[in-house]
């Protein structure tokens, strides 16, 4: 439907640009048509893909929809066996291969490879497929989730949730006909989903790039003058880290706006970003796999105003997530699931048609009232701003008292030698768990355990001083750029163990 | 039948041309929706043979925009435009001023 309404609109305008790929709206209709035509034939009960960012992205997700199959985007970046192990839960399936994974995928009968180069080169007639004749409450999308705590989930996202993100996010042809939109993000992640659907119902061309570099982007945006683009935080360090080195500008006088979102963006970099993109509109997007994307934004009038003011409470807004959009509605409820007030921590739950929260082996995860638990702690402050506060899951539980990482890390980060921090929770005999810390220290700088101990136990409260803190010459991290709490979890269960 | 129980996400089509509607906010109740002056049928249903539009509707609907009532308490987003005037019980809808949303991409 949404792209029928785009090809219909705007049939000649340019949809998608990869490298020295273009197709417009209508081109893309017709080849979202002939793969759903191929999807349907094949009879398989998924469509999957396993390539990085290309034309193919957009054709498979649209095609699948015409088919009526949900489109499972699967993450190239993960080992031959974990591939392997998601690819046997979604046959009998199509699986839309780019060459360079073919080797990855084991042959089995009920798994049905296609090149992608051939879903993008079908011809022949096409045999027109009503959008508006897909079942609303049939799955769109299956994502896998990065699975940070175990086994992956498989979400399910309906087309009526997806709808319903779009449309109430979304103003209808809203793009000129200059605009273009830099996509950065992950074909498997949602991000990357909403970033096709939002362009396609705002008529908006979307440049990809397969996988990012700093320097691939900024010639990207120059050349394609590319109007917006959506980052992950880890990418704007990254840009921002590849100006400074070269003490080069960003010279791109198109570039209007960027989004970011997908982990906790620190306040050096957003400052710094802002102090070298003066003319950029920031925008700062809370969501999660299950809620279809975004249900938090902070604007670009809220970045400048609380970049600007001299009120602390104000200021630290740049840290904050933003205000719910207009459609979604969250609380924060306590232990005890009773809805808290301003200031006060607890779980954030969700509600709204956006909001799927339902896994394929689970069921729905919604409660009666319809709303969903995000697993995530945060806070409203008193001009309903959400501050996010970290994973339930990541909580230190020392004695009967809750630390959460977060604010650990937040002040560790302010030593001068320090360039990275995690905080995790370390097996204790006394306290049951106990706050251990991984650094990394910048080059050359110098700074000791007693030294970082200090500087918590004097900021906060003694309970939060790290009894260990490991130094380390990195930390992991996934591919979204957020920091693997579990491993480093494991590392400090190892050395009590030992 | 006339008036019909419709609830967000339902999906029109006029029944004397190609326009097409998604309910996107619609408060409990039964609704008349007309295009063109005769009532609109369910997406997936076969339109009445012989309706004809109101001779003296020369209005069209637009795609893409959003059409409310006067106190906004309905919503219908055209999906698909063509001629014809949308109503709601017999009562003009117009289009609504488009809003800043806020969006993330």
């Amino acid at each position: 439907m949404l792209l029928d309404m785009a090809a219909e609109a705007f049939g000649d305008r340019t949809a998608v640009v990869c490298g020295d790929q273009r197709l417009t709206f209508a081109e893309l209709r017709e080849k979202a048509q002939r793969a759903a035509k191929l999807f349907q034939d094949g009879g398989a009960e998924y469509v999957a893909l396993l390539d990085t960012n290309g034309p193919v992205l957009p054709v498979a997700i649209f095609g699948a929809a015409y088919a009526g199959v949900p489109y499972v985007p699967l993450n190239y970046r993960l080992t031959r066996g974990e591939i392997n192990e998601l690819v046997q839960r979604v046959k009998p399936c199509q699986l839309i291969v780019g060459d360079q994974f073919r080797a990855q995928v084991d042959d089995d009968e009920q798994v049905n490879m296609i090149a992608t180069q051939d879903v993008l080169g079908l011809s022949g007639e096409v045999e027109e497929i009503d959008g508006a004749m897909v079942d609303p409450e049939s799955v769109a999308v299956q994502l896998f989730t990065s699975g940070t705590t175990g086994k992956p989930k498989a979400a399910l996202l309906r087309h009526e949730n997806l709808v319903s993100y779009i449309i109430g996010t979304v103003e209808f042809g809203s793009a000129e006909e200059t605009d273009g939109v830099l996509v950065t993000v992950p074909p498997y992640h949602v991000a990357g989903i909403a970033a096709v659907l939002s362009s396609t119902y705002a008529c908006r061309r979307m440049v990809q790039i397969e996988s990012f570099d700093p320097k691939l982007w900024l010639d990207t945006c120059r050349n394609e003058q590319t109007t917006s683009g959506f980052l992950v935080p880890t990418m704007i360090g990254r840009i921002v880290e590849y100006l400074d080195a070269q003490c080069e500008e960003l010279n791109a006088p198109s570039l209007k706006a960027i989004a970011y979102g997908g982990g906790k963006m620190p306040l050096a970099t957003i400052q710094r970003a802002m102090q070298l993109f003066p003319n950029v509109d920031f925008t700062n997007a809370y969501g999660l796999t299950e809620t279809s994307s975004t249900i938090v934004v902070l604007t670009p009038d809220d970045h400048r105003t609380a970049a600007n003011s001299d009120d602390p409470a104000v200021q630290r807004r740049l840290g904050s997530a933003g205000q719910p959009t207009g459609a979604v509605e969250i609380e924060i409820r306590d232990d005890n699931g009773q809805a808290v007030g301003a200031n006060e921590v607890g779980m954030i739950y969700v509600r709204g048609g956006q909001v799927a929260g339902e896994y394929k082996e689970q069921g729905s995860q919604l409660d009666a009232d319809g709303w969903f638990c995000t697993k995530d702690l945060g806070f409203f402050d008193d001009g309903g701003y959400l501050f996010i506060d970290g994973r339930a899951d990541d909580v230190i539980v020392r004695g009967a008292e809750n630390i959460s990482p977060g604010e650990v890390e937040d002040v560790l980060r302010e030593h001068p030698a320090v360039a990275d921090v995690a905080v995790a929770a370390m097996p204790d005999e006394e306290w049951g768990e106990a706050v251990a810390a991984a650094v990394v220290l910048k080059d050359g700088a110098t700074a000791d355990e007693a030294e970082l101990q200090a500087l918590v136990r004097e900021r906060l409260r003694s309970s939060r001083v790290p009894q260990t803190i490991l130094f380390k010459d990195e930390l992991p991290y996934n591919d979204m750029g957020k920091v693997l709490r579990r491993v480093i979890r494991q590392e400090f269960a190892a050395l009590v163990q030992a | 039948m006339s008036k019909v129980a419709l609830k967000a996400g339902a999906r029109l089509k006029s029944a004397v041309s190609d326009v097409q509607v998604m309910a996107i906010k619609i408060p409990a109740g039964e609704y008349e929706i007309t295009c063109g002056g005769v009532p609109m049928v369910g997406a997936s249903d076969e339109a009445p043979a012989g309706a004809s539009m109101d001779a003296g509707d020369s209005g069209e609907t637009l795609m893409g925009k959003r059409y409310v009532d006067e106190g906004e308490t309905v919503e219908f987003l055209c999906t698909k435009a063509g001629a014809g005037s949308l109503a709601l019980d017999g009562k003009p809808l117009d289009v609504k001023q488009a809003k800043q949303l806020p969006s993330s991409d």
